[in-house]
């Protein structure tokens, strides 16, 4: 009986040296993680702190209001800025519903064979080319056979097609993420496969689907090769055509069509400069085009959180 | 589910609506720059100034394509001024004749390319042409390491050279006045396309040696030395301005040019930008840190434009140490 006890107690007693060795490992994980994490947030922080400390004497509002200029102290990035947020606008609202939907098809409606492993392969291998085939293509393609000429629309396209295998792959994540059961359940009320999408898939996963929206936009919004290959062009003093008309049809869309350059390309011309007091500008260009990618994400995260609160089920 | 539903309606009309727009002319006249990244600065600057004179009634738009690159869209007809930082090449030529593009040459700013070291080199007070062979001739690749094989003199320390890259239009002329042919060069150097990454290099360096565009010299002259160089008259000319202008700074400077296309000449905005360039030129270009052509020179080329001289100097073959005035005098190609 006793030896039995003792046997018992042997054993809680190893269980507990086990228990609180593995305890020791997960803190120890967490230790590690956290501070990997800090660390990668402390880079970007030194970066940004750097960007600031060099672009310092050229803040203000004249920087965000003047075109480029010979002069480092009067150059301002107003044609950059606005090129970029277009060209973002453009990619974003081809890029998301495109890649959405296919990702949808593929996940929801497309049967499993031969033919989607080849499409899913290739979707997954299309996020790994590199940035400047885009380019070419859409240069033979968008600029000289559709005729689209070096405008805001070949860009928009181009960073579209760049980042809609990461919308397609994020999206899919997400949708795979929604329990089976909740499928089951509204088909089982006599949903359609439709509406089982659109009213529980969909709001569902759509957290997710903005993420890899994030990083899509993300990646894109500092992207220089593809559009130096379209051409954008690295001065330009006046900006798009406005999108709003004071007479009938009130909007207009001719600003697609107009020549542009981009945050990018207005650093990556400002640091090859010979003149040093550019660095400056090239700086004070980089932290903008980083808040410019913050505030994006902001936005993106506010719309998730605004979802995530009307699920309740 | 609401907000789902506006949000992915307004996505879907807005894609409709970005397919479906009709492509409009221009409604305002856009005078289109391309080409090299070296006549940028120049190019950036007059059109600055121009719209400013203009009031915004006439736009201007410049890119940075690269020599190359600037000739393939203007051959196009993409372009009304292709800038260029060597002439038009024989296969570029060709392409506008296909085209039945017609275009004038004109030189806008000198540009000397600038032999520097480091400013603790004590040894090199000049070089000559054959000197900066021996550096960077191909068959210099992995053989020549040290100074003291260049001149025996010299001390027994390494060389460590800074170039462009291949892509330059500034390798091209240099490989061609040095080793007598355009991008033969030996392949182990410190390349970059960014001339700021050639600076810091030779700054950081006691035993460097490298070359880049004047402007960049400039820039920096506080933390670099120019190398004079003989200019086989037997003279160690330094780069500077007045050396370029009056021709003694040999075979190192190069005119840099505009081409304007034919039919875009005979649009009124695109005469008063050349004839702004042609005027205007020589200050903006000294402002920007490049050298400008003598005065005449400018009074020639603007003559050429108005007489509408059509054509290229060269033939399609670069050429190196040429003076402004013999170009000037000579018939044009197309």
């Amino acid at each position: 009986m006793s030896a039995v006890s003792s046997a018992a107690m042997l054993e809680a007693e190893k269980l507990r040296g086990g228990l609180s060795r593995r305890k020791l490992l997960d803190k120890a994980f967490v230790v590690i993680g956290l501070s990997i994490m800090l660390g990668c947030l402390a880079i970007l922080a030194v970066l940004f702190i750097d960007l600031v400390r060099d672009g310092a004497p050229r803040f203000g509002w004249d920087f965000l209001t003047n075109f480029a200029s010979r002069r480092a102290t009067s150059a301002g990035i107003l044609a950059a800025w606005v090129g970029t947020s277009l060209i973002m606008l453009v990619t974003a609202v081809c890029a998301v519903p495109i890649g959405v939907m296919a990702a949808i098809y593929l996940e929801e409606y497309a049967p499993k064979n031969w033919f989607t492993a080849i499409v899913e392969i290739n979707v997954t291998n299309l996020a790994g080319v590199p940035s400047i085939v885009y380019g070419l293509l859409a240069l033979g393609l968008l600029v000289h056979q559709f005729d689209l000429g070096q405008s805001i629309l070949a860009a928009g396209l181009t960073l579209a097609l760049l980042i809609l295998p990461i919308v397609i792959v994020a999206t899919r994540e997400s949708i795979r993420s929604v329990p089976n059961a909740i499928r089951e359940a509204a088909y089982g009320l006599g949903a359609t496969r439709w509406e089982v999408t659109k009213d529980h898939v969909l709001p569902y996963s759509t957290g997710g689907i903005l993420t890899g929206m994030i990083l899509g936009l993300s990646r894109a919004i500092g992207e220089t090769a593809p559009i130096i290959t379209i051409g954008a062009l690295s001065f330009i003093a006046f900006l798009p055509d406005s999108p709003i008309k004071s007479e009938f049809p009130f909007v207009s869309f001719q600003w697609l069509h107009d020549p542009f350059t981009a945050m990018p390309i207005q650093m990556f011309n400002w640091v090859s400069r010979p003149d040093q007091a550019f660095q400056a500008n090239a700086a004070a260009a980089g932290a903008i085009l980083l808040c410019m990618t913050l505030a994006m994400n902001g936005v993106a995260i506010f719309i998730r959180y605004r979802f995530r609160k009307k699920i309740n089920w | 589910m609401k907000l789902w539903h506006k949000f992915s309606l307004s996505m879907v009309l807005g894609g409709l609506a970005t397919a479906l727009v009709p492509q409009y002319a221009a409604a305002q006249s856009v005078i289109k720059i391309d080409g090299s990244s070296t006549v940028f600065p120049i190019a950036e600057a007059v059109a600055e100034e121009f719209q400013i004179a203009k009031k915004g009634k006439v736009r201007v738009t410049v890119g940075i394509a690269g020599t190359g690159g600037g000739f393939k869209r203007f051959c196009r007809g993409e372009t009304d001024i292709s800038n260029a930082s060597r002439p038009i090449l024989k296969e570029e030529m060709e392409t506008c004749r296909a085209a039945g593009i017609k275009y004038m040459e004109l030189p806008v700013a000198f540009d000397a390319l600038t032999v520097v070291i480091n400013p603790s080199n004590t040894w090199v007070k000049s070089l000559t042409v054959a000197d900066l062979k021996k550096m960077w001739e191909p068959t210099a690749q992995g053989r020549v390491s040290k100074w003291k094989q260049v001149r025996s003199e010299w001390p027994d320390q390494p060389l460590m050279l800074f170039g462009p890259g291949a892509d330059s239009g500034t390798f091209d002329y240099f490989t061609e006045a040095v080793n007598g042919k355009a991008k033969a060069s030996r392949g182990d150097f410190t390349a970059s396309e960014d001339d700021n990454t050639l600076v810091q290099g030779v700054e950081n360096n006691k035993n460097a040696l490298g070359y880049f565009g004047y402007a960049y010299y400039t820039a920096h002259k506080d933390k670099l030395r120019a190398v004079a160089i003989d200019n086989g008259k037997g003279k160690q000319v330094t780069p500077s301005i007045e050396a370029v202008i009056d021709g003694t700074y040999t075979p190192l400077s190069r005119p840099l040019f505009i081409y304007v296309r034919d039919t875009a000449a005979q649009r009124p905005e695109v005469v008063e930008f050349i004839k702004f360039v042609l005027n205007e030129g020589a200050e903006l270009t000294k402002e920007v840190g490049y050298v400008p052509l003598p005065p005449q020179a400018y009074q020639t080329a603007l003559k050429h434009f108005t007489d509408k001289k059509m054509g290229t100097v060269f033939g399609g073959t670069p050429e190196v140490g040429v003076t402004i005035e013999s170009l000037l005098a000579r018939e044009g190609k197309l």
